[in-house]
């Protein structure tokens, strides 16, 4: 299968070691190259020494929130006696993000080990992968390396040979951004509208059909059989401290190469623009960066000389998030971005919380009356004191997601506005 | 599909059974409703309300191509809204309208994971990158041809 970018060798493969091999996706590639010896291994792990090595790994959660994973792994209570679930996040709808795509296209088998080590940790016997309706050609393709890994003994009754038992399936979603947000797909795998749950319980305690349940993307599963072979140590030290491995950075947007690139936690924001990326074409100056997918507050280009890893993203006032790196250069309109942004989350608001349903509606409407040619003066701090009234008012973190961006443009790109704001507009 | 989920909870088939029945029959009808609810062992209204709330699934007929431009940021950025004004000339209709040979319908999406790859385009279920005018012709060209 021929690659979407080339690949950059700056990149430290970990995760996308396999891509562009020759018949990467067939579990006969996949055993030639090392597959299930991860497994193998761990089948002779004590369960609590799985967690701890993924502890140590420092492995966060890849789907955009960062959770330690290990962490979350260790809330499962394994001694249950419900059965216990395991869910794989390939929801992939974070605007400016493209990677499981990926790891589910050219290395799957390292996505079922990932998920079958999980299993022995939790102590789960079956596990579904929600995929987004849109990637349908993924689904079947899934759903093929799934019939190859049953007809050849790693997954079902006698998992490679060893007596462990674990089904896995994939799940279609239909069309909703909202399904990402972990409680909300636990309702849609459920068959029901993708609405967000109260937390607690956690879906660690009583997730799909109440029962306990492990939810992880699916970058997170696929690289827990590196972490098992190698040791969570030499994943942790490839990243910055608390920021274990690499990761798969999606760059978008106004760059001379924009692609998929693997590259370790702490790998500094200019050098993956300028040297990964190849740079702004047109010898165009940086204007803006969205550093992991739309829902994150948006750096000026002065405040892109940072390490990007969870810890450094957040003292700077935004979030790694799902990797998904937009780069905007110097012509680019933020107030058109924050409009194209909030239509965005007003069309995926599930409208469960007020807050999230009509906020997020006003502040579409009110930026379209501005581009549209009708802004008013004071409706730049109005969208900031909006935005601000929504957040922390909702269940999940749609609603903050669409509100840290807006008032990040609002504040750091207040004169974008200027051209739009009519001085004799009146209210209509 | 039912034998997927864990006994008792055929529900969880709701949403996957409906998209995969409407590529066969074309549109979500009542009576696929029905079939639906008393196959996985719900209520039509259990169903019908989960019809109204996922963008994939459609209570009117489509066109037998379905054009479905992203214009959220990332394409945004390298022309996708430029890309989305073009094919609603080229194809004569406007958001999720059908061409009045049924043949096309036309979309603005929202992301759907092609954003390194900018501006994206997906026919059916085709990912197509890199999207230019000139290339949208061609593909929908081709389409009609086909015909």
């Amino acid at each position: 299968m021929p690659l979407y970018n080339q690949p950059s060798p700056l990149e430290t493969r970990i995760v996308s070691k396999r891509f562009g091999m020759p018949n990467s996706a067939s579990l006969d590639a996949y055993l030639a190259t090392g597959g299930f010896q991860a497994f193998l291994k761990a089948r002779e792990m004590a369960p609590e020494q799985i967690v701890a090595e993924v502890k140590t790994s420092a492995l966060r959660g890849r789907g955009g929130a960062g959770f330690p994973t290990g962490l979350k792994w260790s809330f499962v209570p394994r001694t249950s006696p419900k059965p216990k679930y395991i869910i794989i996040n390939a929801d992939e709808s974070e605007p400016g993000t493209c990677k499981d795509r990926l790891l589910m296209e050219y290395d799957p088998h390292q996505l079922i080990e990932g998920i079958l080590i999980a299993s022995l940790a939790v102590d789960a016997h079956s596990g579904y992968i929600y995929i987004r309706g849109e990637y349908r050609y993924l689904i079947e393709h899934m759903n093929a390396a799934l019939a190859e890994a049953y007809a050849k003994g790693y997954l079902g009754s006698n998992v490679a040979g060893t007596g462990w038992h674990f089904d896995l399936y994939t799940h279609s979603g239909a069309g909703a951004y909202e399904c990402g947000e972990e409680t909300a797909l636990l309702d849609s795998i459920e068959g029901k509208r993708g609405i967000p749950r109260m937390k607690p319980p956690f879906p660690a305690v009583a997730g799909a059909w109440a029962s306990p349940t492990l939810l992880n993307n699916v970058e997170t599963f696929s690289a827990v059989p590196w972490i098992i072979w190698n040791g969570g140590k030499a994943f942790a030290d490839l990243g910055t401290p608390n920021n274990g491995g690499t990761r798969l950075v999606c760059i978008s947007g106004h760059v001379n190469k924009p692609g998929v690139y693997e590259l370790p936690l702490g790998y500094p924001m200019l050098q993956s623009i300028y040297e990964v990326a190849g740079g702004i074409p047109n010898g165009r100056k940086l204007k803006a960066v969205v550093p992991g997918g739309s829902s994150c507050p948006i750096l000026k280009a002065s405040e892109c000389d940072i390490p990007m890893d969870y810890d450094t993203l957040a003292k700077a006032g935004s979030m790694l998030g799902s990797g998904g790196m937009v780069v905007m250069d110097e012509t680019t309109d933020m107030a058109r971005v924050a409009l194209r942004i909030m239509r965005f989350y007003a069309h995926e608001s599930c409208g469960w919380c007020i807050p999230c349903r009509e906020g997020t509606t006003w502040l579409r409407k009110i930026l379209q009356r501005m581009v549209d040619g009708n802004g008013r003066r004071e409706d730049v701090a109005l969208l900031g004191e909006l935005s601000k009234n929504m957040l922390g008012r909702t269940f999940c973190a749609l609603g903050d997601a669409a509100a840290m961006p807006t008032i990040s443009i609002v504040e750091k790109f207040a004169a974008d506005f200027d051209k739009y704001i009519v001085p004799e507009a009146v209210l209509v | 599909m039912l034998a997927a989920y864990p006994a008792g909870k055929q529900r969880s088939a709701v949403v996957p059974m409906l998209i995969y029945a409407q590529d066969e029959v074309g549109s979500i009808t009542p009576e696929l409703i029905e079939e639906v609810a008393r196959r996985c062992g719900v209520q039509p209204l259990q169903v019908d309300e989960v019809v109204g709330y996922y963008s994939m699934l459609h209570r009117k007929p489509l066109g037998k191509y379905h054009v479905q431009v992203c214009t959220n940021i990332s394409c945004m950025l390298v022309g996708g809204e430029e890309l989305y004004e073009h094919a609603k000339k080229k194809l004569g209709i406007g958001h999720k309208e059908v061409t009045a040979d049924g043949e096309f319908s036309l979309e603005e999406v929202e992301c759907m994971g092609a954003c390194s790859w900018a501006p994206a385009v997906e026919i059916n279920y085709d990912f197509h990158h890199f999207v230019t005018p000139e290339k949208l012709d061609q593909l929908i060209d081709a389409l009609r041809n086909k015909q």
